[in-house]
């Protein structure tokens, strides 16, 4: 199979999608190169769904374009170089692990050989199994070697560790890095910062349909991650709280006053000798859902673009 | 090829399913030999009752078998493991074919498997005479193929298991399946002829004075198949855009 990388593994253009009322995904442009391991990172509700779903060719668009290395999704699936791992999927029953693997395997024109992907995701011992009588976790997996022994050049993980623990989590991103270490390119969707963080070269942030962020998750990472500094300070103004070290800016709610800062320790020394009055002082790590709000609030009609 | 391994599980999900065995297989048999045991030397709508009966509860088998893949279906959809076939390369075309060709497998092994009982109580047919009764069967049962995907896509798993079985048997009793004449005359006979049942019934009846069915058995099963399959199709594309 010759794929066009030029325009990109995954090609979005003014991609928009709405349920009734309800605008899932709002105009996305988004260009993702063969190779990356890149996280769409949101809260329920993001649109992080239907925008897999969409690359899928899964759900229809409203408006806007889809290129999967440079074709229509459908024709990308058709020719068997993507696969994906979606959100809500149970597995049939009547057939053992390693039939349904094998089965799934069947429909692709170049699979990978049935046993290394059940020793790959862990389930060699599940292999014989009857698929309806997995725990949730297992279930999981299969569903994960499904995909997997599709060999793809495009995965698509759609919240993939919902139903695992935490030992679990660990072995499938250890899998998903060897995947992507085979130069595959891998987009996966989360509502754990850490993962996105730990796993991904990329992260975009989704938030109410729109992209918000998208850049190294690194510099992600360090704009969500803020941590606020919360103190009842009645009057103090909040010019001057803002340019206090370590804050980015400063909120008031009532008597309230909210810190959002990049260096805690450093704003929190400053506050308290500038402002002795402050009292009830309190520090929140970072809240992923308050990052998001910050961000969509902020910069509603201009994007972050850091790419 | 790919379709073939694909076919193989599904055929193998159908044998592990045991209502699907029990009541396309088991059941028409255990009734045939107990029935038409006790009435070997009976006579019957002009035929021996065995004859009759052989196609009667093979008819009740077959149709089982076909509408039977409604229920794959909607538990399929119900599940989302019909969205994560529609992210394989698996046509839409080998998907619905594959249901097909296994309930016609399994409709194909129940006729085999009833031809067998039939000669163990006497029935004897030429070699032209069996072909013709199978192949009136195979065909007499396109409608009820194309009524399982309509099904499938129409009802939830729960409802489907007794859709299934009510429809199968209402459609088998007034076809005469189970030896019983719901009407000798009239209009009520005339509405049982319009029934494909009744005609799946008569194929080894119609195979004996070998012409096979008159016209109207093939413009019934033409008419039942004409109008469920634009429904099959309708419901098809509403249940997948939904999606």
């Amino acid at each position: 199979m010759t794929t066009d990388s030029s325009s990109g593994a995954i090609a979005l253009a003014g991609l928009s999608k709405s349920y009734g009322n309800v605008r899932a995904v709002r105009s996305i442009d988004l260009t993702i190169a063969p190779g990356e391991t890149v996280a769409i990172l949101g809260p329920n509700g993001a649109g992080k769904s239907t925008t897999i779903d969409m690359v899928l060719g899964l759900t229809r668009p409203d408006a806007g374009r889809i290129s999967v290395f440079g074709m229509p999704p459908r024709q990308a699936i058709a020719a068997g170089i993507v696969s994906g791992m979606l959100q809500t999927a149970s597995l049939i029953q009547h057939l053992r692990v390693r039939e349904l693997v094998a089965m799934v395997a069947s429909l692709y024109p170049r699979p990978l050989p049935v046993d290394q992907i059940l020793e790959l995701t862990g389930i060699s011992d599940l292999a014989n199994r009857p698929a309806a009588r997995l725990s949730g976790g297992q279930s999981q997996r299969v569903r994960f070697a499904i995909a997997l022994v599709a060999n793809p050049d495009l995965l698509l993980l759609d919240e993939p560790t919902a139903a695992l623990d935490v030992e679990g989590r660990q072995d499938f991103w250890t899998s998903v890095r060897a995947v992507a270490a085979q130069g595959k390119t891998v987009l996966f969707a989360t509502h754990y910062l850490e993962e996105a963080d730990a796993y991904a070269d990329r992260i975009i942030l989704l938030a109410n349909g729109r992209i918000v962020a998208d850049g190294a998750a690194t510099e992600i990472k360090a704009r969500v991650s803020n941590r606020t500094i919360r103190a009842t300070l009645p009057g103090a103004a909040l010019a001057r709280l803002a340019a206090l070290p370590g804050v980015i800016s400063a909120d008031r709610h009532g008597e309230t006053v909210i810190l959002s800062c990049s260096d805690t320790e450093a704003a929190l020394r400053a506050l308290l000798t500038e402002f002795p009055a402050a009292r009830d002082v309190e520090v929140r790590g970072a809240d992923l859902e308050a990052a998001f709000v910050a961000l969509t609030a902020t910069d509603d009609d201009e994007r972050l673009e850091s790419r | 090829m790919t379709g073939v391994t694909y076919l193989r599980y599904e055929v193998l999900r159908n044998f592990r399913t045991w209502q699907f065995v029990f009541f396309s297989l088991a059941w028409p048999l255990l009734v045939f030999w107990i029935i038409a045991g006790a009435n070997r030397h009976a006579t019957f709508n002009g035929v021996a009752f065995p004859l009759y009966f052989m196609s009667g509860m093979a008819t009740q088998g077959v149709m089982v078998a076909v509408v039977s893949r409604g229920s794959l279906i909607a538990t399929e959809r119900t599940l989302g493991w019909t969205r994560q076939l529609r992210i394989t390369p698996l046509s839409t075309a080998t998907y619905f074919s594959a249901k097909v060709i296994c309930g016609y497998l399994m409709a194909l092994l129940t006729i085999a498997v009833m031809c067998v009982a039939g000669t163990t109580l006497g029935v004897r047919l030429s070699a032209g005479e069996w072909l013709t009764m199978v192949g009136l069967l195979l065909a007499g049962l396109v409608p009820f193929a194309v009524l399982g995907i309509l099904l499938g896509h129409l009802l939830s798993p729960e409802s489907l298991l007794p859709a299934v079985g009510g429809l199968t048997v209402v459609f088998a009793l007034l076809g005469g399946a189970y030896g019983v004449e719901v009407a000798k005359s009239g209009a009520l006979l005339d509405v049982i002829k319009g029934l494909p049942s009744y005609w799946l019934v008569q194929a080894s009846k119609a195979a004996l004075s070998g012409g096979g069915w008159p016209a109207a058995g093939w413009i019934v099963i033409g008419v039942w198949t004409a109008v469920l399959a634009p429904l099959a199709v309708l419901v098809y594309r509403r249940d997948t855009s939904r999606v």
